[in-house]
């Protein structure tokens, strides 16, 4: 390990925007931006689905959505990466483990390994959302006339959703977050640009600092945008609790 | 397709004992890594959420400035910028154990601390003043009155927060730290059965925190809210009577 003196280190910032390095950093911002939104939106659709699955009375659905929210859920991002872009191609015929190192293996496995993760969360999420609607009003809406269908589709669900978006912008942020770890399998997002920054220039600090302040100014923008769906969803009047289910 | 699980009764050993307990040629080990990150990241956890609830403005600026850059950071990157920063802030360079524990430390207490700040919030307001009232002084309405009951009612929250901890020691092992997952990719070089090797490290770290979370379910049933405050004080000054009236919501 190199030993640098503390007052010996010359800071050169600049290496962040010559050629070819601040190419690289906007690069990683984008590749960044197309996991998250492509795992984004695999682990809503996993989310949604198993987070129904765990309301519902019949044991078979809640079963297999227990089953996937708990296993899932409960074991390290880097380990399913790892699984995914290592482990799951070694049981595939060869023409899909062929197809894969052509196009890009590592990026499939860094969206499969993120939504399949966060899904197991937003399950949870989805979960606490249509459970924390009180009974009374799916009863109101019933004594009304309602069927129920009507009842799920123009009560339930209208105010689970308003309950969901808090907890789904943290998930959101961590979902952001944490597609930093597809670093591990080699996939050009935005620590594994200021990785290479580092291995072509050992200005480490200078590009791990650029890193940071990009993944702070995504989370500000993930945010802004949450909070402005949280607003335009809100209904006057309506006191919306946002509680818990932050896992 | 072929399955081989041999290789993990042939390595389990080197698994478990090196990368969980880090009873092996290369130190390390998971647990070693995750139980004083747990016990340090607390501390200054409690700390951060006192702080972050002072009324003296030195002590909440900072603090929430801290916490909130924190929270916007993936932990990687954390990691990555203690491994360059404190060779040139400290002019030494720390082995991957120590970075890797300062760089938890400083992750977690952020999280943790806004966790105990909401806990320290619940608790109602006329217990301080009560406390105040007869007399004690902030240390002892702090320490004696607020965060017992404080830490009841984050129990939940905090215990997710120590199974996310020891989920996330799994990074360590980007900057080489010999734990769990590196022992795995260890063995995986040696012998590339990645599917059997990492859908078994996957098993015992689901173990580990399936476990914890367990774990904490039977402490929430001894610490329930309508049990009073004696399950956690230390001596039974209050008697076995409730109070009357009950527990505030």
């Amino acid at each position: 390990m190199t030993l640098l003196l503390a007052l010996q280190y010359q800071f050169e910032w600049s290496v962040l925007w010559t050629a070819p390095y601040g190419r690289w950093l906007l690069q990683g911002i984008v590749t960044t931006l197309e996991i998250s939104a492509l795992a984004w939106l695999l682990a809503a659709a996993l989310g949604g689905l198993f987070g129904a699955f765990r309301t519902m009375s019949g044991l078979g659905p809640r079963g297999l959505a227990a089953a996937y929210v708990e296993f899932f859920r409960n074991v390290p991002l880097l380990v399913w990466m790892f699984f995914w872009y290592f482990g799951v191609p070694q049981v595939l015929p060869a023409t899909a483990q062929d197809w894969l190192n052509r196009h890009g293996g590592e990026f499939v496995a860094a969206v499969v390994a993120l939504g399949v993760y966060h899904g197991a969360r937003l399950a949870e999420v989805v979960r606490a959302g249509i459970q924390s609607v009180p009974p009374t009003q799916l009863e109101a809406a019933l004594s009304t006339g309602l069927t129920v269908g009507q009842a799920y589709r123009r009560v339930l669900v209208p105010i689970a959703v308003r309950l969901i978006v808090p907890p789904l912008t943290n998930e959101s942020l961590n979902l952001l977050k944490n597609s930093s770890l597809a670093l591990t399998i080699s996939v050009t997002e935005v620590t594994f640009m200021t990785r290479q920054i580092e291995a072509y220039t050992a200005k480490g600090f200078e590009a791990i600092t650029a890193g940071t302040l990009i993944y702070l100014g995504l989370c500000l923008v993930v945010a802004a945008v949450m909070s402005r769906v949280e607003r335009r969803l809100a209904i006057p009047g309506l006191v919306v609790r946002t509680e818990g289910a932050e896992h | 397709m072929s399955f081989d699980f041999g290789v993990i009764a042939g390595n389990w050993r080197f698994l478990l004992l090196q990368g969980l307990l880090g009873l092996g040629a290369f130190g390390g080990g998971t647990l070693a890594l995750a139980l004083p990150a747990i016990v340090l990241g607390f501390g200054v956890g409690i700390l951060v959420a006192l702080a972050r609830l002072s009324r003296f403005q030195v002590l909440y600026y900072p603090a929430s400035l801290y916490v909130q850059v924190i929270r916007g950071v993936p932990l990687v990157m954390v990691i990555f910028w203690f491994w360059f920063f404190i060779p040139i802030a400290l002019g030494i360079a720390l082995s991957q154990y120590g970075v890797a524990l300062i760089a938890f430390v400083v992750f977690e207490a952020a999280y943790l601390g806004e966790i105990i700040r909401a806990g320290i919030q619940s608790v109602p307001r006329g217990q301080v003043e009560a406390g105040r009232a007869t007399g004690l002084g902030y240390r002892a309405v702090m320490g004696d009155i607020v965060l017992p009951q404080a830490l009841r009612n984050m129990l939940p929250s905090l215990v997710t927060q120590f199974i996310i901890l020891v989920k996330d020691t799994s990074l360590a092992s980007i900057v080489g730290y010999m734990d769990l997952t590196k022992a795995a990719q260890t063995v995986n070089q040696r012998e590339i059965r990645p599917f059997e090797l990492y859908l078994f490290i996957a098993l015992v770290y689901w173990i580990l925190t399936f476990g914890m979370s367990r774990l904490s379910r039977a402490l929430e049933r001894r610490l329930r809210p309508d049990q009073p405050v004696r399950a956690l004080a230390t001596d039974r000054i209050a008697g076995p009577a409730r109070p009357p009236g009950g527990r505030e919501t």
